[in-house]
């Protein structure tokens, strides 16, 4: 159905995504350079004796990261977006004002303290982390799936189904492309907090990036900390450009 | 052929509409007219199950609506409504294509499709296929709208004031387009107004609503002469004289033999070609009305040249297609007693003059009677 949107797309997005995945190459080198690191963290840091996070090289504690927030986000992704959609359904607009409520409190709900609560329960290490992080990053994916199906016009929906199309491809010939914009924005949001607040991970020994910014912080030593906040950062500037890249590339250019 | 049998619709306690019984024969259109709120676009959603009716029946073609699916029905109903609801992902030809694509067309055949949809209502296949819904004006939107709706060939047509949303020029543009393009289809068309000078010119038979009840099921002609009930009356309005006017087409009553002159033709041409004449029309090489010359001056000495008054077509000359009401009302503003009609692109087809009108309206009354005495045998048989 949406052969005339696709052949649309411009260029211009293609090349758009091009340099963001120039950028992420260039983010995988640069992980993977200790000693440039190093030599930059002690020029930064003259004072300490070792300005380098010394338990795991750069390259894996950014994979271990990359890694808790693939799980996290992809989990959130793959309950957030059916749930989105379920609750503008007919047989789940009743839940819908339950669902609104029990996202946000999931997201207003510290991070931190569902790591505490799920240790008992999950134990130590990656689990914990996933379902934190999973609970605070599903309100902007839930919240603007609802907002983008319900913002499709309503006379659109009627002439669809006016002219014969059944509820299924209404949801994915008319109702989630002419969303995908507003979608696409939640997940972003979405992915960008999780990879910040995925350092916390490393308070339940998931690892990560949080790894060297808590081990700084007991040993007081700022370059470790700057490490690894340094490239958390930058780690959720290339993810969001990546995530808009391939919005360019979903969303025609003329919506 | 359409038939509701005491069709009601009730919400809680409110009745939308209220045993309804109609019959609409094949290749006639049916327009639903009442104040709002009077259950004529319930009655129209209810034939495509957009809205389901409380109790009573509706046949398409003499079966009944609820023994099939209604997504499987709404394919061969052709719906086109007032907010045209074009899905803006799409593009022109995607949106056309939509019912051809659901019913499993092959590619080249919807392609086919298409152009001859955009060309039957009056858009450049080549320029418009590949625009966006929001690169549309109002009027090009609602052309694409009925297009659509008319892209598998339905045999029956549902339109919800599909004229609505534009200007009031445009609308009777496109309501004579729709007019012609009835004439070449015959569909079986139900369409909602609530506009009764579109009902007038539009309808075969007019049936006129009011808190879900019918009032009166007939011809414009009859509904205008013989109004069931004060409702009715009111309903029409106190200008039914007009009213009846806007029925006849210029096309029935125009003189085709309009004398003219091409602006190419020799001076001795020109001045033969007036004889007796005040004015002769004058035309380019294409046929295109470029205006008249007065043969009163060049009787009195004036070149011919000089005595062209040049004008635009299309703001002194009636189109074909449009009604007397509209070539009385441009000789009223224009002070003349008579006005050119011209095709689509302003080429001169004839002349109607305002004795024309008169003698339509007064010895025409037996013009106009002949639909309704045509209708009125095809519903007793």
């Amino acid at each position: 159905m949406t052969a005339g949107a696709e052949t649309s797309t411009p260029r211009r997005a293609w090349r758009g995504f091009a340099v963001a995945a120039v950028a992420a190459a260039a983010f995988a080198w640069l992980v993977m350079q200790q000693g440039l690191w190093e030599r930059w963290l002690g020029a930064l840091f003259p004072a300490e004796a070792k300005p380098i996070y010394p338990s795991a090289t750069l390259a894996q504690l950014a994979w271990e990261h990359l890694v808790i927030v693939g799980i996290s986000s992809g989990l959130t992704l793959l309950v957030g977006l059916p749930l989105g959609v379920w609750v503008t359904r007919e047989s789940g607009r009743d839940f819908h004002d339950i669902v609104a409520a029990a996202v946000d409190f999931g997201q207003t709900f510290p991070p931190i303290a569902v790591l505490a609560i799920m240790m008992p329960i999950l134990g130590f290490g990656l689990w914990p982390a996933v379902v934190a992080l999973f609970l605070y990053g599903l309100f902007p994916v839930v919240s603007n799936t609802v907002a983008g199906l319900e913002a499709v016009p309503v006379d659109a929906l009627d002439a669809a189904r006016g002219v014969g199309m059944g509820k299924v491809r209404i949801l994915f010939a008319i109702e989630l492309p002419l969303a995908t914009r507003v979608i696409m924005a939640g997940i972003r949001t979405s992915v960008s907090i999780n990879i910040g607040t995925a350092t916390v991970a490393a308070a339940v020994g998931a690892g990560g990036l949080g790894d060297p910014i808590i081990g700084g912080i007991q040993v007081q030593n700022p370059a470790y900390v700057l490490e690894g906040a340094l490239t958390a950062a930058l780690l959720a500037v290339l993810a969001d450009r990546l995530l808009a890249q391939t919005e360019g590339l979903l969303v025609p250019s003329h919506l | 052929m359409i038939r509701l049998e005491g069709v009601t619709k009730r919400y809680g306690d409110t009745v939308a509409v209220d045993d309804l019984t109609l019959e609409v024969p094949s290749g006639e259109v049916c327009v639903l007219i009442g104040p709002s709120g009077c259950g004529k676009t319930t009655t129209l959603r209810m034939i495509n199950r957009l809205v389901e009716p409380t109790s009573g029946r509706i046949e398409v073609d003499g079966s009944d609506i609820m023994s099939a699916s209604a997504v499987e029905l709404r394919r061969h109903i052709g719906y086109a409504i007032q907010s045209v609801g074009l899905f803006p992902h799409l593009t022109v030809a995607g949106n056309i294509a939509t019912v051809p694509k659901l019913l499993g067309w092959k590619r080249e055949r919807i392609e086919r499709r298409v152009a001859e949809l955009l060309d039957l209502v009056g858009l450049d296949p080549a320029e418009y296929g590949t625009k966006y819904p929001r690169q549309l004006s109002g009027g090009e939107a609602q052309r694409i709208g009925v297009a659509r709706a008319l892209a598998a060939d339905p045999p029956l047509l549902l339109m919800d004031e599909p004229f609505g949303a534009v200007d009031p020029l445009t609308r009777e543009r496109l309501q004579a387009e729709f007019a012609r393009i009835q004439r070449e289809l015959r569909k079986t068309v139900i369409f909602v107004t609530h506009d009764v000078d579109e009902a007038i010119r539009l309808a075969d038979r007019v049936a006129l609503m009011r808190d879900g009840r019918l009032q009166q099921y007939e011809t414009p002609e009859a509904l205008i002469d013989h109004p069931a009930n004060k409702f009715v009356h009111d309903f029409m309005g106190a200008d039914r004289a007009l009213k009846r006017l806007g029925r006849v087409s210029v096309d029935d009553v125009m003189r085709a033999e309009a004398p003219m002159i091409r602006d190419s033709d020799a001076e001795d041409i020109m001045r033969a070609a007036c004889g007796s004449m005040r004015f002769v029309y004058v035309v380019d090489a294409e046929g295109v009305l470029l205006g008249w010359m007065d043969c009163v001056d060049v009787a009195g000495g004036v070149h011919p040249d000089e005595a062209i008054t040049r004008i635009a077509w299309r703001e002194a000359a009636v189109q074909s297609g449009s009604s007397l009401k509209e070539a009385l009302s441009l000789m009223l503003a224009l002070g003349f007693r008579s006005v050119a009609v011209v095709d689509g692109r302003g080429a001169l087809l004839g002349e109607i003059g305002l004795a024309d009108i008169e003698s339509t309206m007064t010895a025409g009354d037996s013009h106009m009677a002949q639909p309704t005495e045509e209708s009125a045998g095809e519903e007793s048989s």
